[in-house]
């Protein structure tokens, strides 16, 4: 089944969570990722799943708590505003450790904004996505193979974690037609509910009930379920971070970049390389856990960073963290749903370089 | 000695948290014998609210799931849709239910749900201290309308049976209340109707039950009831708002 499709980057989510045994979509409309919830609209039904447009983004996360807190894979997605009203969704989810898979394709803010791409939600996913102290999983794909990829990577990470895993990808991930291999077939819904003695289902008069629950009112309950989530999630960086590293042998000057910035950045080291500049790239691709390691390494041997994002300096701040500011990092931006072109990534480049 | 009255076995031996004189514990009960009746507790799956009833996760011995404010009816959907073959139910109060949660109850009653909506309403906020409820009366004080609930600023009390009652998919819809021994009995069989309709499939019911508040109130239990039956009742009237079977009942009779 692992055939190779043409495929919006949108669709390859949908096919890729269908193939991963998620049988429950719940979302609302909007750009630019609505292909989402149209693809599920037309798959669901035939599979004997469920696509409900919900009444709003509050309850389509709610519904994806209910669904989630019976063991399925359930899932949601929507775009930048949408994400904000998931906001105490996440919190929920994170609270109850309930695993669950959100999709943000981002477009730009704040307010209305607009609806090209952006990666403006960078803070608000990896620092605060809800009211508490908690992450949910921050997966960021650069090709539509990650999108599908990193889809089924998103289902098995929040299992294994018990937290909620998000996809963030720029509006142009979700639009981009790119070939895919779509992940094999997980036909046995069986599978996918192993390991769940949490989930209710029903007790079946065999089992005391099971309770999906955020509430502590005891302050030294509350602080032991915090503090053993952090637990998780040290593990999670332990094991769990993921990034790609191009041309860093023997780099001076190192890229920082995901999405679509990161493609542009490709180009641009390719063409900084035949000028002779040593530039290479380190590309996130969980960006929470986020690759503190392979960063302060890099700068052991680098004699700058360059960020390339589509916001006004999110992630840069991550790299200043990582390297604990031992060498400068420098900024290649655009906002607003502008994308660098690789003239403006190669001109910060040379800048750096001289 | 014969056995005349047992706690249900749909509800755990906790200690129920509820103020002296309020009706939740009686309704907690109506749902639990509702439930051992139609012997569906090992399928049944509740959703607690924020309110008052938070904890109902602790008193009801079926899988709980605690919900956001407001969004009980929403992650009911989620796992009706998972588990079609369980027992859903949602217990909200008036705050979380009519006010924050306005949009989830509509919608989930606008797509018949085939899920059981246990609606409390005592016409205040009761957990966070007696504040304005949307179903306070016109001229009720509370602790955020202390001079009385006043429409020109405050509004009209909201009717949620009559609100729900304009949409063609809910299955049934009643009023009940349980300030006498005679009204409990009549609650405890619309109760039963509202799961029983569920386990046939017959989609969404719901049952609001005028309830009391003591405490916020600042009446004894004994008063607390009276009020119900002199102010509440005359503006919320008892009675069935909705039911298909007997609309059913009544065209198969023509």
């Amino acid at each position: 089944m692992s055939e190779k499709a043409l495929m919006k980057g949108n669709e390859a989510i949908a096919e890729a969570a269908i193939r991963c045994g998620c049988r429950h979509y719940f979302g609302y409309p909007i750009t630019p990722q609505t292909e989402i919830a149209a693809y599920m609209a037309k798959r669901m039904p035939k599979i004997g799943g469920t696509f409900l447009q919900a009444e709003s983004e509050i309850a389509a996360i709610n519904m994806v708590y209910g669904c989630a807190s019976t063991g399925r894979r359930a899932m949601t997605s929507s775009s930048s505003p949408g994400v904000s009203l998931k906001a105490e969704g996440m919190s929920y989810l994170a609270g109850a450790d309930l695993p669950a898979l959100i999709v943000n394709v981002q477009r730009g803010g704040p307010g209305l904004g607009g609806i090209q791409p952006s990666q403006s939600d960078y803070f608000f996913m990896t620092r605060g996505p809800g009211h508490g102290d908690f992450h949910i999983i921050v997966l960021a794909p650069a090709t539509v193979q990650e999108m599908a990829d990193l889809t089924r990577l998103a289902f098995e990470l929040g299992e294994k974690y018990r937290m909620p895993a998000m996809l963030l990808a720029d509006g142009t991930m979700g639009q981009m037609m790119e070939p895919v291999v779509l992940p094999e077939e997980q036909t046995d819904p069986a599978e996918v509910m192993k390991g769940k003695p949490w989930a209710v289902t029903g007790t079946g008069m065999k089992r005391p009930h099971n309770i999906i629950n955020s509430l502590y009112l005891k302050p030294d309950e509350l602080e032991k379920t915090n503090i053993e989530r952090f637990k998780r999630y040290e593990q999670l960086e332990r094991d769990e971070t993921r990034w790609e590293e191009y041309l860093m042998d023997d780099a001076e000057i190192c890229v920082v970049s995901t999405g679509i910035t990161a493609r542009v950045s490709k180009n641009a080291i390719a063409e900084c390389r035949r000028r002779g500049i040593k530039v290479g790239m380190i590309r996130p691709i969980t960006l929470f856990p986020f690759p503190k390691a392979p960063l302060a390494k890099a700068a052991e041997k680098v004699k700058c960073f360059i960020t390339v994002e589509l916001n006004m300096g999110q992630m840069s701040e991550d790299v200043e963290l990582a390297v604990r500011c031992s060498k400068p990092v420098a900024m290649c931006n655009r906002v607003g749903g502008m994308i660098p072109s690789t003239d403006e990534v190669v001109a910060a480049i040379e800048k750096e370089a001289k | 000695m014969a056995v005349v009255f047992e706690k249900p076995k749909a509800l755990t031996d906790a200690v129920l948290h509820y103020c002296p004189g309020c009706t939740h514990g009686i309704v907690h009960r109506l749902v639990a014998e509702a439930i051992d009746k139609l012997g569906i507790e090992g399928r049944t799956i509740g959703i607690a609210p924020v309110g008052c009833s938070v904890m109902a996760y602790d008193y009801f011995a079926c899988d709980m799931i605690e919900a956001s404010h407001g969004r009980a009816p929403a992650v009911a959907t989620g796992v009706k849709r998972s588990l079609p073959d369980s027992i859903v139910f949602t217990y909200q109060g008036d705050g979380d239910l009519a006010s924050i949660g306005l949009c989830e109850t509509v919608s989930c009653a606008c797509r018949g749900e085939n899920v059981t909506v246990i609606f409390i309403n005592n016409a205040i906020y009761g957990m966070t201290g007696g504040q304005m409820a949307p179903t306070s009366l016109v001229g009720q004080v509370t602790q955020t309308s202390p001079y009385g609930r006043d429409p020109a600023t405050q509004g009209m009390p909201i009717r949620i049976c009559e609100l729900l009652a304009s949409l063609d998919a809910p299955a049934y819809l009643a009023r009940v209340a349980v300030n006498s021994v005679p009204n409990v009995r009549k609650a405890g069989q619309a109760i039963l109707k509202a799961f029983r309709n569920q386990v046939e499939g017959k989609g969404f019911s719901l049952v609001e039950v005028v309830s009391t508040c003591p405490t916020n109130w600042g009446l004894t239990p004994e008063k607390a009831c009276q009020w119900v039956a002199e102010k509440m009742i005359p503006f919320y009237p008892l009675g069935v708002y909705r039911d298909k079977d007997a609309d059913a009942a009544k065209e198969a009779a023509k």
